[in-house]
Order: C-alpha cells, then sequence, then structure tokens
C-alpha cells in the first residue's frame, strides 16, 4: 500500500517529542501536587479529620404532611388529621450504636437507656418474644423490640416507640436530653374520626408502607417512610389524601445536639376528598338497621346502600355492627383486637354492603322476568295458574305459607311475589348444560345485571359474589372430591367421606333444572352483596344502565378549589326493550303501593311514587335473611333515590328490611325517619 | 533475495505462528492492566459505598457497573480489530451526529433539572458523554486534513471553533464540566499538532479573558451566563470554609471524609462519611473521596498509580501513532482523561472547582465507563496499526 504524502510522517519528530515531553510533564506534576496534597490530607492532618469525623452528623428530620381530609357531601369533616407527638430512636445515635450483628440482644448501655425511658412513657419493661426479619424471635424488651424491628426494616431510619405523648412527657425528655441520647420526640399526625362509628367501614386504615407495596404501581416513588392508605378510601385514594413530605436537614453534634439547619424541604399537605355520602342520611340509614336488627331476634348484622339510581353516586351506604375507628390511632392491644376479630362480636370490621354476600330471595325476580321477556319465553300478555304447587320430575314445590294465587300475569306476580309463576319461568330457561355450560338466557341477563362480577366502587375489598352455572357446579363438584379424598389443593388435610366436606351439594350432583328454578327466585347458590343488588336495580329504575357505583366525589384543594370530579362512566348498558321495563316496574310499584302488594301495608301510604320488591332468602338451620329493594325514580322526583336493606335473620321481606328502607326514603324526602313500621306479607 | 526455490516453502509454513505471535504482541498489555485494574477498584468500592443505597439489593449499583464494564471491554475489544483511520472518511457525519446528540436532549424530559439523557430501556444514554468520543474522531480528522496549513491562524481558529460549538451546547444542559472537557480536547489537539507557540498563548489568553467576563465582568453588567450555583462551585474552592452549609459543604465533607482515612482507611463498616450520605453522589462523582475514606492513602495511591499508568501508556501511543490522525486521536484522548482525572481529584481534595466530571472508570455510570473503554479501544488499534505498520515497513526493507 501506498501511503499518501500527508498521512506519512517520521516516526517521531523532535517538535512532537518536545511536546509529549511537556504533556508528560505537566500530567507527573499534577500527580505529584495530587500525592502531596492527599499525603498532608490523610497522613500529616489525618488525625484532625477524624476527629471531626466522629462528630460530624447530619441527620434528616421528616417533617410529615398532614393527610388530607375526608369529609361528605355537605362538607362536614368525616376523617380528620390531628397533630401529636411522637417519640422516636435513632439507632445511630444510641450509646451504642445499633448494628445488625447485635441486633438481638440490646448492649448493656442501651438497655439502661430503654429502660429510663419506658419508665418515662410508662411502658413495660420485661423481655418478651419479638419476631425480627432475618433473625427469628428473640427475646428483647418492648422498646428494644421495637427497635430491632424497625432497624431490621430500614436501618439508620427513626423508629417510633410512642405516639400521641403528653405535653408534660414532651417537655421532660427536651429538658433531660443529655440524659436521652438517640431518643427524639418528632411532630407528627394523626386520624381522627369527630363521628365514631358513622360510616366506620368505608374510611379503611392507614400505616407504614410495607415492602410488597413499594413494589405496587398504586404506590410508585414514594420514600420508604410513607405512611399509607391500607384499605377503604384512604386507600383508593391515597394518591390524593397523602400529601409530600417535607424534610429537615440539621447537623448534629457527637450528642445529638443542633448545631445548625443546612436545609429545609416543607411539608406539602394532602388534598382533601369530598364523599358523595350525605351524613343525615347515613345516620339515619344506620340507627333505621339498629332498629330493624334489634327488633327481629336473633339477627345480629345487616347492610344498607342508598344511591342515585342515574349516577351512581352513593348518598349512604351501612354496615352493621360497627366499631370506632379512632382506636386504631393508639396501638391496638391484643384483646382489642381479637374483640374486633371475633364470630360473637359479628366481626364489625367486615363492610357487610360490599364484602358479605348471599341469595337475594325474590327481590330476584324482576331479573328473571327481564330474562324471560327478552328471550321470548314469555310475554308481558301471559298468564300462569298457580294452583299451589309446582311439580318437575316427581319434585313439588309450594308458593311460601303454601297460598294458591290463580291466574296470573307477569305484573301481577311480581305485585304478589308468587314462587310457582317464576319457578315456571325457571324452568322455561334452562338450557342444556352440556351446550350452554355458562347457563342459558337467565345467567345471560344475571350476569350483564351485574351478578357475580364486582361492581367497581371506588373502595378496596370488594367481592364477586358467584352466578350459579353448570361450569360453577362442575367446579364444586371437583373441589368437593379432591377435599374429600385430601388431594390436590387439600393434600396434607383430613379425608372426608363422599359429599362431607360440604363444598358441594352432595356428590358430583350434575346440574339440573331445580337449580336455574332456585336461580329464578333468589334461593339457593347464588351470591349476591347488596352494593350489586342496588347496582343491578339502577338498571330497571333508569332503563337499562348499569352504573358504576362511587363513594369519592371530588378532590380539593385545602381552600376548597376543586382539583379532580369523580364521574366514572357507567359500567354499562343493557339493551331491553322499553315496554317490558315498563310493565316490570308496574309490578314492582303494584308490589310497593298497591292492594295486595308484598310491601304495601309498609310503603303504601307514603307520598312519593315508590317502586319496591321484598326478598326474603332462606338458609338451612338459620332464620331467615330479610331483603328490601325501592326506589323513586327521576321520572317521580327530582332526587332521585334507590334503597337497598339487608337484615341477617330478619325474616320476611317486609318484616324488617322494607320498614327500614322506608325510613331512609322518609329521611331523604322529608328530613325525618318517622315510624318503623313493620308489614305483614310473609311472603319469600 | 535467494533464489534457491526450495526456500521458499519453509518461510511459508513459519509465518504461520509468526503472524499469530504477532498479533499477540500488538496488544499493549500495561493499558489493559492499567483499565481492568481501575474497573476491579471500581466494583469494590461500590460494593461498600452503595450497599444499603438500594433496600433489599445491595449490588444493585456493583451489578450494574460489571455489566457495563463487559460491555464496554467487548466493544473495545471490536474497535482494536478496526483500523481507526477509516473514521476518517465519515468526520462530517461524527460531527454532526455528535451536534444533534446534544441537542436532542433538550427535548427529553429533565432529570434532576438537567437535560442530559436520552432514555434507552437499559440505559440513560448521556449524549455529552458520547459526544467526546465523536468530538475527537472528527477534529482528528479535519486537523489531518489541513496539516500543510496547521501553522495558519486560520486553522487554528477553526479547530478552536468547531470544539467551542458543542461546548457551548452542552454548557447550558447544565453539563459545564463536559464543556470545559471539549474544549480542553481542542486545545490539546493543536498543541500536539503541532500549533505555534504565538497563537498557543493567544488562545489562553483569551480563555483567561473570557472567564474573567464570565464570572466578574458579565454579572457587573447584569448578563448571567452561568447558573448563580454553578458560579460559587467554581470559586468556592477557594475559601471551603466560608460557607459550610451551601455549596462548599460538599468540599468540606469530602476533606473530612478523605482526611479521616489516614494512612490505611477506615474499612467499609466505619467508613461514617460515605455510610451516613455526608457525601452526596458517593457513587458518582465523590467516588474518589470514599476511596479515600474507606482505604486511605494506600488506596488513594494504588488507584492514582493506576491512572498515572493509563496516561503514561496513553502517550506513548500518541508518539507511536503510524499517522497524524493517529497522534491526534490519541492526544485528544489523553487530554480528555487528565482533564477528568485531574479535576475529579482535585476537586474531592479541595485543590479544583466543583464542575460535576465522572473519573473515569471508576464513577458509577454506563455512558462514562462504555466512553472509557470505546477511548481505550481506540487506542489500542491505534498501537495495533502503528506495530502492524512497523512490522511491514521492517519486512519491505528486508526483502
Amino acid at each position: 500500500m501506498i501511503n499518501v504524502p500527508e498521512d506519512r510522517r517520521p516516526p517521531l519528530t523532535p517538535k512532537l517529542a518536545l511536546r509529549v515531553a511537556i504533556l508528560g510533564s505537566f500530567a507527573l506534576a499534577m500527580f505529584a501536587i495530587i500525592f502531596f496534597r492527599l499525603w498532608f490530607l490523610e497522613v500529616l492532618s489525618g488525625d484532625k479529620y477524624l476527629a471531626q469525623a466522629s462528630v460530624n452528623r447530619v441527620r434528616n428530620i421528616d417533617v410529615p404532611a398532614a393527610r388530607g381530609q375526608i369529609q361528605d357531601r355537605g362538607g362536614a369533616i368525616l376523617v380528620d388529621s390531628k397533630r401529636a407527638i411522637a417519640v422516636q430512636i435513632s439507632p445511630p445515635d444510641l450509646p451504642t450504636p445499633l448494628s445488625s450483628t447485635d441486633i438481638g440482644k440490646t448492649p448493656v448501655k442501651d438497655a439502661r437507656l430503654y429502660g429510663r425511658l419506658a419508665h418515662v412513657l410508662r411502658m413495660p419493661m420485661s423481655k418478651q418474644k419479638c419476631p425480627v426479619a432475618g433473625h427469628g424471635v428473640v427475646r428483647l424488651s418492648p422498646i428494644g423490640c421495637l427497635v430491632a424491628q424497625g432497624y431490621a426494616q430500614v436501618p439508620y431510619a427513626n423508629v417510633t416507640v410512642k405516639k400521641d405523648v403528653s405535653n408534660g412527657i414532651l417537655y421532660y425528655l427536651e429538658e433531660h436530653q443529655l440524659q436521652f441520647p438517640g431518643v427524639e420526640v418528632q411532630p407528627i399526625w394523626l386520624r381522627t374520626y369527630p363521628l365514631h362509628d358513622v360510616a366506620a367501614q368505608l374510611f379503611g386504615t392507614i400505616g407504614p408502607i410495607t415492602p410488597g407495596e413499594l413494589k405496587e404501581r398504586r404506590f410508585h416513588g414514594l420514600p420508604q417512610t410513607s405512611i399509607v392508605g391500607q384499605s377503604g378510601l384512604e386507600w383508593y385514594y391515597n394518591h390524593y389524601l397523602q400529601g409530600t413530605d417535607g424534610s429537615d436537614r440539621v447537623q448534629v453534634d457527637a450528642l445529638g445536639r443542633f448545631t445548625g439547619s443546612l436545609s429545609e424541604v416543607k411539608p406539602v399537605a394532602g388534598h382533601n376528598l369530598k364523599l358523595s355520602l350525605d351524613v343525615g342520611l347515613q345516620k339515619a340509614g344506620e340507627s333505621a338497621l339498629q332498629t330493624a336488627i334489634s327488633s327481629s331476634p336473633p339477627s345480629n348484622g345487616g347492610a344498607f346502600v342508598a344511591l342515585n339510581p342515574n349516577t351512581g353516586e352513593i348518598y349512604a351506604m351501612g354496615s352493621n355492627p360497627s366499631f370506632d375507628p379512632n382506636i386504631f390511632t393508639k396501638p391496638v392491644s391484643s384483646s382489642v383486637y381479637s374483640k374486633l376479630n371475633n364470630p360473637s362480636s359479628g366481626f364489625p370490621l367486615i363492610d357487610r354492603a360490599i364484602q358479605s354476600v348471599g341469595p337475594t330471595g325474590s327481590t330476584f325476580k324482576p331479573i328473571t322476568a327481564v330474562a324471560a321477556l327478552q328471550s321470548r319465553a314469555w310475554t308481558v300478555g301471559d298468564t300462569y295458574d298457580d294452583t299451589g304447587q309446582f311439580c318437575l320430575d316427581g319434585q313439588c314445590r309450594r308458593n311460601a305459607g303454601g297460598a294458591a294465587n290463580g291466574v296470573l300475569g307477569l305484573v301481577d306476580a311480581l305485585r304478589v311475589s308468587d314462587d310457582i309463576f317464576f319457578y315456571n319461568l325457571g324452568a322455561l330457561l334452562n338450557a342444556d348444560p352440556s351446550s350452554h355450560p355458562k347457563g342459558g338466557e337467565l345467567q345471560n341477563w344475571a350476569r350483564q345485571f351485574g351478578i357475580g362480577r364486582p361492581t367497581g366502587i371506588d373502595l378496596g375489598g370488594e367481592v364477586a359474589g358467584n352466578l350459579p352455572t353448570p361450569t360453577w357446579r362442575n367446579h364444586v363438584n371437583h373441589l368437593e372430591s379432591e377435599c374429600d379424598a385430601a388431594t390436590g389443593p387439600f393434600k396434607g388435610k383430613p379425608k372426608h367421606s363422599p359429599g362431607g366436606c360440604g363444598i358441594a351439594d352432595g356428590t358430583n350432583r350434575p346440574w339440573s333444572i331445580g337449580d336455574n328454578i332456585n336461580l329464578a327466585v333468589g334461593q339457593g347458590d347464588v351470591q349476591v352483596t347488596p352494593l350489586q343488588l342496588a347496582t343491578a336495580y339502577s338498571a330497571i329504575a333508569n332503563g337499562g344502565t348499569v352504573v358504576r357505583p362511587h363513594i369519592g366525589l371530588d378532590v380539593q384543594e385545602p381552600d376548597g378549589t376543586i382539583l379532580q370530579r369523580i364521574d366514572p362512566p357507567p359500567a354499562r348498558h343493557l339493551n331491553i326493550n322499553p315496554t317490558y321495563l315498563d310493565a316490570i316496574r308496574t309490578g314492582l310499584h303494584d308490589a310497593a303501593q298497591t292492594a295486595g302488594g308484598t310491601s304495601d301495608d309498609v310503603m303504601g301510604s307514603f307520598p312519593q311514587q315508590v317502586y319496591g320488591k321484598t326478598g326474603t332468602a332462606q338458609y338451612t338451620g338459620q332464620q331467615d335473611y330479610s331483603w328490601y329493594v325501592c326506589f323513586v325514580p327521576s321520572t317521580a322526583t327530582s332526587k332521585p333515590i334507590l334503597v337497598v336493606v339487608w337484615v341477617e335473620q330478619g325474616g320476611f321481606g317486609a318484616q324488617a328490611a322494607a320498614p327500614a328502607a322506608r325510613q331512609i326514603l322518609s329521611q331523604w324526602f322529608y328530613g325525618s325517619r318517622g315510624p318503623f313500621q313493620v308489614g305483614s306479607s310473609k311472603t319469600l | 533475495m535467494s533464489t534457491v526455490p526450495a526456500v521458499t516453502p519453509i518461510r511459508t509454513t513459519e509465518e504461520v505462528p509468526e503472524v499469530r505471535s504477532r498479533s499477540l504482541l500488538m496488544i499493549d498489555p500495561l493499558l489493559w492492566l492499567a483499565a481492568l485494574g481501575l474497573v476491579a477498584c471500581s466494583l469494590v468500592t461500590l460494593k461498600g459505598a452503595t450497599r444499603g443505597t438500594v433496600p433489599g439489593h445491595p449490588l444493585y449499583y456493583v451489578e450494574r457497573q460489571g455489566l457495563y464494564a463487559a460491555v464496554g471491554l467487548v466493544l473495545a475489544l471490536v474497535l482494536t480489530r478496526i483500523d481507526y483511520s477509516r473514521l476518517r472518511e465519515y468526520k462530517l457525519f461524527l460531527y454532526g451526529l455528535m451536534i444533534a446528540l446534544n441537542i436532542v436532549v433538550f427535548a427529553t424530559p429533565a432529570i434532576r433539572g438537567s437535560h442530559r439523557w436520552i432514555p434507552f430501556p437499559f440505559l440513560q444514554f448521556q449524549a455529552s458523554e458520547f459526544g467526546k468520543l465523536l468530538l475527537i474522531v472528527s477534529l482528528g480528522a479535519f486537523a489531518a486534513d489541513r496539516i500543510r496549513r496547521l501553522h495558519e491562524r486560520r486553522t487554528t481558529a477553526r479547530i478552536m471553533l468547531l470544539a467551542l460549538i458543542p461546548a457551548l451546547i452542552v454548557i447550558p444542559q447544565p453539563d459545564l464540566g463536559t464543556g470545559l472537557v471539549y474544549v480542553t480536547i481542542g486545545f490539546t489537539m493543536l498543541f500536539v499538532a503541532g500549533t505555534s507557540w504565538k497563537q498557543l498563548t493567544a488562545l489562553v489568553a483569551m480563555f483567561v479573558a473570557s472567564i474573567a467576563i464570565v464570572l466578574a465582568g458579565a454579572p457587573a453588567l447584569g448578563v448571567h451566563v452561568l447558573k448563580p450555583y454553578q458560579v460559587q462551585r467554581l470559586t468556592g474552592f477557594l475559601n471551603p470554609s466560608s460557607d459550610p452549609q451551601n455549596q462548599t459543604y460538599n468540599i468540606h465533607e469530602s476533606l473530612i471524609a478523605i482526611g479521616s482515612g489516614e494512612k490505611t482507611g477506615r474499612g467499609v463498616k466505619n467508613a461514617s462519611q460515605t455510610n451516613l450520605h455526608f457525601l452526596p453522589e458517593n457513587q458518582t462523582d465523590f467516588v474518589f473521596a470514599v476511596v479515600g475514606e474507606t482505604y486511605g492513602f494506600v488506596g488513594a495511591a494504588l488507584l492514582l498509580s493506576l491512572y498515572a499508568l493509563l496516561i503514561w501508556r496513553s502517550l506513548r501511543i500518541l508518539m507511536m501513532a503510524k499517522n497524524l490522525y493517529g497522534t491526534l486521536i490519541a492526544g485528544g484522548i489523553v487530554a480528555m482523561l487528565m482533564f477528568q482525572v485531574f479535576v475529579n481529584v482535585g476537586m474531592t481534595i479541595g485543590i479544583m472547582p466543583i464542575t460535576g466530571v465522572p473519573l473515569p472508570l471508576m464513577s458509577y455510570g454506563g455512558s462514562s465507563v462504555l466512553v472509557t473503554f470505546i477511548a481505550i479501544g481506540l487506542l489500542q488499534s491505534i498501537h495495533t496499526q502503528a506495530r502492524l505498520s512497523a512490522a511491514g515497513k521492517s519486512r519491505a526493507l528486508v526483502s
């Protein structure tokens, strides 16, 4: 290869050599300077700097942000934040700084400090079992235990020993700071609930973010010391409520004394959440429910929902028994905890409106009617002769109380809640299980109305319930056989006699027409929450739109400016022939306010146009559960409302649930509850 | 040559092992020793300093840095086999690419207030870092093209301008440190190319004058070229004890960290300045202070020796290069390495301003590690080509 002249160069010109020598000398000089400087810093003045390093401590003090308030639609405060003083321990500043090697055993100097502190805070000092992540269960004093647990999770972060201490303790600790190295008093925010047990299940709890939650999208980017909503509205709207913690970066000496502030980031308070809840209606609903429960022994629980059937805004939603969430702002003792999670207390923490399911009884019948009419298995003009019993394959079913209502059309069948009529529809709508594993038109329409699927309400922990289908029956049969034989997921558990687990009804009973007949009248295996029933009826009330229920109304700045409206789109729109809906609504209105209607003696005298349906769900070994659904639609009033009441073991629908629903309507329209008027209808 | 026919086959069989051993000889082992030694130091230091930074993942930074180094090593080895001279044809494209990348970052979302990164799935691609290499390779080509007119004032002005343009683009990103690296690269290339002393002196005078204008003259007239914090950082080192709360806080804590390391260091566990995060960015800009605190004078001296080795080998390769283009590329790389080492280390020991340049191969950061490895690959390519060309000449002489 021939090099182009300009590319060729003698190996090393004297000129280049000189310049490289200059570059090299420069580098050498720089290295020399750096070496001498390092020698000076590290060897000649090292002990001076070492002394500085050992007294040098910068501390980041987290300044927590106030969590936003939760208010009702009128601005009444339901959940508030209160300033309180917490006592914390900073593990690196203890007399013997904590390290991971001595996590299971408190050093002597620290143990003495913990003793002094426990005395001041009136906390116990005796050693007890203490589970520490990564170190098993060790025996430590309560304070030592808290510190070890905190250190194992986030080293160098402060550990809260006691929240909400009195000013006396605050002053004592500040005056005797030198006796308590590593102990700090910190302002914090505590949640308070001014209305105590009103709507308690809706708000949910807050707590330190867990390692698992840190990885979730919902909590993306939050610092590991965050306090976040763990359930309910606090969880769902955490993003708005939480606010941003600030921090103070301060310099302190080896004794932890403040020597100067370095920088400060101010906390930003969370936004306020306004709910669609009406606190007056909520209180009225809760006391109506309480009356219904206490007047129908052995009833011990129930739930109610009141919502706008056009928008899905929830006006009131309650669950009985309830609790006072203020107890969770202090450490919850194990006795209180077991009281809250115990069958005899009725599990007050459960929100029965969205977390408890059961068969709906006759309140299911309008869904069956829609399915029958839409699938042309029945027409509005068709009649059926109720002779008092409905027999199929030699098995006969009767009406409640053995009534025989004679020749009936659909409207009358709804008015008197005739079971035989709907048994017949259930039988007509049964599909061949082998060609229709997901059921026929009845299941199809029930599914569209939202039975067996969550409503999508803005709360965590909602359950889906169950819609019985041939596929579902095969599934429980399979589980039953695995459980009986202790195989599959039941491996290692005790065996049972065939059918002994009680998961399925007997052993390997296939889907039968009887299953469909049960579903048609809302008995048996169908499992529905009160809120699901409310959203299903909203479609009947408003002409076919299944609303998406929501409790949040808007998010506001602390000064009241609206930041974000909460107005989720409806879940679905159902295409139902308007004449069919008219007929069903006529039946419901007749049931509530016409002679012979199942709830006429409760609702007949109510001065609004009420559409209502009773339901009585049968349980083996328990009294019947009482259901009532009613609505006053937007065609009849400017403030439409739909109410569902469910009283566990409350007896017939007209007996316990319907009178409570009337009190809720009365409060809504006239501002007072009025009498608790028990109905006499003994229909299912 | 001999006319005996039987000799020919014997010669060909001998040539095969000769080529193989030659290709081995063409590696500069000390260059690679320095580079891999620095990577090892980096991994050891990061392991100690960052073990608590990402909860539940003590090796987060070490694993990533190791991965970047491995990828960089592969790229460098590929470059070794390529004749760098071919890059000269693409000078316009490479220069344009550098300008384009540095402009594109202004359209990306700011990270901690800076527009420096182009996001990729596994790497925040730092445009100005890669810009250093592109500038070296393209500027070297422009200079080599004008070899016969190097003494002209116009050449000097043009080369310096080509370096100043990208510098003025990256400084507002804001990335003052890299902007200064660009200027240094341009100046060093002229110096190596043989620009006259008169012109170099004029450049230095202009540089000093412009600094005076930026720091003192322009603010007096109400024009702020640099952001206030940049001015404070640049001037704060002159009097570190004046303002311990703010900008010089970093220098103050860095001096305490290094000083407290004494002769043999405080060890990973007791290095409180590092562990309690007195050193901000202790895995990137202040990694030398971590070495000083954790491993003391001995550790810092070992690290500096590795850098001295790296710079010595780079200068040696600069002198060997087969053509002016190679000399200039090596000169640019030497400028880049020296600037970064002296400014970064100087900053942590309080004798240089805070400008935020990474310490090559030590600081955590994918772009920086990859760029340094590619630079080493280029140096090795210059070395290989020089050996090949020397071997070719000697063979030509023999035959």
